[in-house]
């Protein structure tokens, strides 16, 4: 069904290999572009997106081939919602926690930037029971809008 | 990810093109930590620069550290608003040197 802007859903499936990662940039730009999301909240929607991946690669499925990420994001009203899934052994979501910043080291900051930058973050048990899935909620402003 | 290296007032100044990513980040290391390891003040040239994520974020720390360790010189220069985000959210823009031009950049080395 189409969406209030003549745009339904976007639905990707790819695989979890960080070649992927820019196509599915490109693609989810292109949609937040046409929900006219203003640029800079566009931005880290693309980014938080980005990151939730790459965790699947890196913790989920360990970097072995094979994997498969399935991306949802629907645009309802004025908040885009943000489902990230994958068929890995279950991850224990204390494992990927944001760092304390303090500890200046590499690695372990995509959690914090998604944290920051989300209004909603939540692990739910998948429907279907295998893998992981992670639901992000982005309340945005549209380009244009009074303060934007 | 493209990138470029030249030396110029005693910097070693790296730049960047395109998107630093997860396919990249790796790449990006191996050039940092390269030219840290050469003992030359090494100023990262972020202009061209679309994308940046926490892999790229991380070569950039990894490299600034080996360079506080060594005692090199370790600066970035010129990233767009979108890189300058990435740092700030990451609390990163209080821990490395950061100006707005390559040439600032190179007129406080030496």
């Amino acid at each position: 069904m189409a969406g209030p802007d003549g745009t339904g859903p976007l639905e990707l499936r790819f695989p979890a290999r960080p070649d992927e990662l820019r196509g599915m940039r490109d693609a989810l730009r292109e949609r937040l572009r046409a929900w006219q999301l203003d640029e800079e909240c566009a931005s880290d929607v693309v980014m938080a997106v980005d990151e939730a991946c790459q965790n699947v690669i890196r913790h989920a499925y360990r970097g072995e081939p094979g994997g498969v990420i399935e991306l949802e994001v629907r645009c309802a009203g004025d908040e885009l919602q943000i489902a990230v899934r994958d068929f890995a052994p279950p991850v224990d979501p204390a494992r990927i926690r944001p760092r304390p910043l303090d500890e200046l080291r590499p690695g372990g900051l995509g959690t914090h930037l998604i944290r920051s930058t989300m209004d909603h973050t939540e692990f739910v048990k998948p429907p279907s029971g295998r893998g992981n899935l992670l639901r992000m909620v982005k309340r945005f402003a549209r380009r244009g809008a009074a303060g934007a | 990810m493209k990138h470029s290296v030249k030396e110029e007032r005693g910097s070693v100044v790296v730049s960047f093109a395109g998107e630093v990513d997860l396919e990249h980040s790796p790449k990006a290391r191996e050039i940092l930590l390269e030219h840290v390891g050469r003992r030359r003040r090494v100023l990262v040239d972020l202009s061209e620069v679309d994308y940046i994520d926490s892999s790229g974020i991380a070569s950039l720390v990894e490299a600034f550290q080996k360079a506080k360790k060594t005692g090199v010189g370790f600066a970035l220069a010129a990233p767009n608003p979108a890189a300058l985000r990435v740092l700030e959210l990451a609390r990163l823009d209080r821990v490395f040197r950061i100006f707005a031009t390559v040439e600032e950049g190179l007129d406080a080395g030496g």
